[in-house]
Order: structure tokens, then sequence, then C-alpha cells
């Protein structure tokens, strides 16, 4: 069992290098994503599984919180002002959300060709084959494919606007934890970053491992970030009375 | 800084978009696209699509990944998401353009300002509108879920190397346009942004004009 996380754990799974996942996590439970090797990416959509016209959204996040980037205290917008989760602890400091994902021609020009035929499940995997597949799963597609949130890579950006990745920013073990404030499909690809510049195809395993938490306390950091937060959570709790 | 040699006087299409208005059209491969600021520090929020698909359409991310670099200015290949460039920017007088701070809504205008602010006039509600009755006449049912995250022309949303984002005074001024070359034939879809509650069009929304030269 993941160290840190409490007796009343509901589940823990690996998602290997490269593999693509989907699953629900309710309101009120908390996942931890782990970089167990150091240097992972997590590439992560997140729907409301109730309604998944609702789903979240980068440029809400980012302005009503004045940040180009993931981190702990952040809350995770949907498009219809509510909080779909919030990031309550992290050891990794930054998680991109503005570079997007890889895709095949991506994967293929930087790694060379890989076929299912010559390599069997070692295939180069892509992480929009990756998401596009999972959301397949809950009758979504190309148009459900919006801006995700890249845990565990770092990029920033010079005055000019330049972006730069920093490789290595995750350390072995590094962890974020999402705290679900709404009931969520979570579609995740472990791909690596678009920006990455190994010159070897090297995604990395990440873990998950789900609690029971429960639904933000009035006092919550995540929630006094700003007054914008609050009036997100409020907009959260009307859509639970 | 870039200016085009394009005469308004020559354009084959012009059309004034009135403040907090949409507009939806369609640009051939080939043809130039201008967008004027007639007054100066508008907000011009801009969706494009593949004409006959829908499916395909502007991707920020695949953009701003491409270029390396967060604000939109000549040179720049607005990407789709399948990583087709769908038009080239050839012509700036502006500077630079955001594509990080997406649309306006209702929902989000709660969130930004304040709860009474749900029943102000919002981007998205130009979108979603525009997108129904268009869909309608296509017998296509889009939705919500296409709108993806859209273009800002002449809004001035700057990143610090630390991570701020900011919604800055606007940098554009009366006569600043941004022209683009068409890579593939495409729908365009604005919302002339109507809000009142940020600097992003100086808290005056006012009219735009769109040009197409063959």
């Amino acid at each position: 069992m993941t160290e840190g996380a409490p007796y009343w754990m509901l589940w823990e799974e690996t998602v290997g290098p490269g593999a693509h996942w989907s699953g629900l996590l309710r309101r009120g439970s908390t996942l931890r994503l782990t970089d167990v090797n150091g240097g992972g990416n997590a590439a992560v959509l997140l729907f409301n599984y109730e309604d998944r016209s609702e789903r979240y959204n980068m440029p809400d996040t980012l302005k009503a919180q004045h940040t180009a980037f993931i981190a702990r205290s952040v809350a995770l917008y949907s498009d219809m002002g509510r909080v779909l989760c919030s990031v309550t602890d992290d050891t990794c400091g930054w998680h991109d959300t503005i570079c997007g994902i890889s895709n095949a021609a991506m994967v293929e020009k930087k790694f060379g060709p890989s076929r299912f035929q010559e390599r069997r499940n070692e295939y180069y995997r892509n992480a929009y084959d990756s998401l596009l597949n999972e959301l397949g799963k809950y009758g979504l597609g190309k148009r459900d494919l919006s801006a995700n949130v890249n845990f565990f890579s770092k990029v920033t950006v010079n005055d000019a606007g330049d972006l730069a990745f920093h490789p290595g920013h995750s350390q072995p073990g590094a962890f974020v934890d999402l705290r679900f404030e709404m009931n969520c499909l979570v579609v995740l690809s472990s791909s690596q970053h678009p920006l990455d510049p190994a010159t070897g195809y090297a995604p990395k395993e990440i873990q998950l491992t789900a609690w029971h938490s429960r639904p933000a306390p009035r006092n919550d950091p995540c929630r006094t970030r700003c007054p914008e937060n609050e009036r997100g959570f409020r907009n959260t709790e009307v859509w639970f009375r | 800084m870039i200016e085009s040699a394009l005469n308004p006087a020559q354009a084959s299409f012009r059309h004034v978009i009135p403040a907090g208005e949409p507009w939806i059209g369609t640009v051939r491969q080939g043809q130039y696209f201008r967008i004027l600021d007639l007054e100066g520090n508008q907000a011009v929020d801009t969706l494009f699509y593949r004409a006959d698909t829908l499916e395909e359409r502007y991707s920020a991310t695949d953009t701003i990944r491409a270029q390396g670099n967060i604000y939109l200015t000549t040179g720049t290949a607005l990407l789709s998401n399948e990583g087709n460039a769908m038009l080239t920017i050839v012509a700036d007088t502006c500077g630079r353009h955001d594509t990080l701070g997406g649309a306006c809504s209702a929902e989000s205008n709660t969130v930004r300002y304040a709860l009474e602010k749900r029943s102000m006039h919002s981007c998205r509600d130009n979108f979603l509108l525009a997108l129904a009755k268009w869909g309608a006449q296509y017998g296509k049912d889009f939705s919500k879920r296409d709108l993806s995250s859209n273009i800002n022309f002449f809004m001035n949303v700057p990143v610090t190397p630390a991570g701020k984002l900011t919604f800055a005074d606007g940098i554009s001024g009366v006569g600043r346009y941004v022209e683009m070359r068409a890579d593939m034939d495409v729908t365009v879809l604005i919302s002339n942004c109507p809000q009142l509650n940020n600097p992003c069009n100086a808290y005056n929304p006012t009219p735009v004009e769109v040009l197409v030269w063959d």
C-alpha cells in the first residue's frame, strides 16, 4: 500500500508505461497519482460522470486562479463554473496544462515506427489514440478531447512567451492528490509529454491509489485560496443539494 | 508588427460585427481573412472548424506546443486537433494575441466576479446560439462539446516565468488588425466579446470588422 495513504483505502492500481486507463471517482474520494520511478507524465481528462458534456476546462481553471499551471490548492474547474476536483497535496509543485498531448505522427517522428505486429504490447503508444480509446468506452470521441492536464510535467514560459520543458522535474515517488468534489469520469494516458526531449520511447508507470476522504470543509486551503474558489465550491455544492 | 499589402477597398467580403454579437462564416483555402479592431482594445473570441467535417477544429494546445510559444502573431500556424495548419497569421499590427484565456460564460462569470453576474451576456452564449442555429441549418447536432479553447484576438493575457497569469490592459488600438491566410476551407465562429467586468476590452465592448480577400 502506498505510504501515507490512509487505512480507508478504496483501491490501488498501476497504469503501465504508456498505457491508458479510465474510471469513476466519486465526490468525497481522493485519487493519488504517483510517479513511481520519476520523469513520468499522466495526461488526464475529467468529465462530470452524470453529464459528460461538462468537463475540465483549462482556460476557466487558469483565469479563475490567475495561474498558468496546476499545483497544491488549485481547483480544477469544469466549463460550468464548478470544481471537479482540487489538489490537496502535491510533492511535485508544477503540472502542465497548456501543452496538450502526443499523437501517432509525433511519436513515430521522434522514436521511429513501432507496430503491434512486431513489438506486441511493447509497441509505441501515443496519448491521442490512448485517450480516444478510453473516451470511446463512454460514447465520447474526438469532439471531447479538449485541453488536458499533464501531471508531473513542468513547462514554463519566458517573458517572450517561449516554452521550456524541465526534464527531471518529477522525482521518483512524487505524488499529487486529487480530492473529487464531483462524481467524475477520469481518463488517463501515461504517455510521455509531447515536449519531453528524451530521445528514446520511455514512458513511465503511474500508480493510482484511491481512498475515502470527504468534500472540502469550510476552511479548506483550496476553497480559501481566492474568492473565486469560494464561489466555485458554492456552485458545486448547489449541484449536490 | 507586420503590415499587409491588401487593400480593404478590394476585399470580396466586408462585415461589421457589432459589440457583443456573434458571427459565423466560411473562408476558403487560399483566401485572406482579416479582423480589424475598429475602435481599439476589443477582444474577439474566435474558433475555427474544418468546413466539411467540424470534428477537426482549432487546437490551442497543439498550436502553442508546435510553435514553442504561448502568444500568437505573424508566422503562427493555427493548428487543428489533427495537427494540420488551418490558417497562418500573415500580418499583425497588434503584436500578439491570446489563446489561454478562453471565452467568458455565464457560469465562469459567477466564479470570476459574483453570483449576480450570471445573467450578463457572454461569449459562450454567442457561441452556443450561433452554433445551434448553424447546426440546425446543416442538420447537425452541434453542442457545447464543440466549443474548445478559443483564440482571443487583440487580448492581452501575459504569463510570467513563475507561472502567474493575468488579464492585462489591451495592447491593441484603433485600426489595428490581424490577417490570416486560410490553409484549408474553414468555418469561422466569432463572439465579439461582451465582457464588462475586466480590462480585456477596456470595459467597453466595441464593433470589429471582418474582411475576406480572394
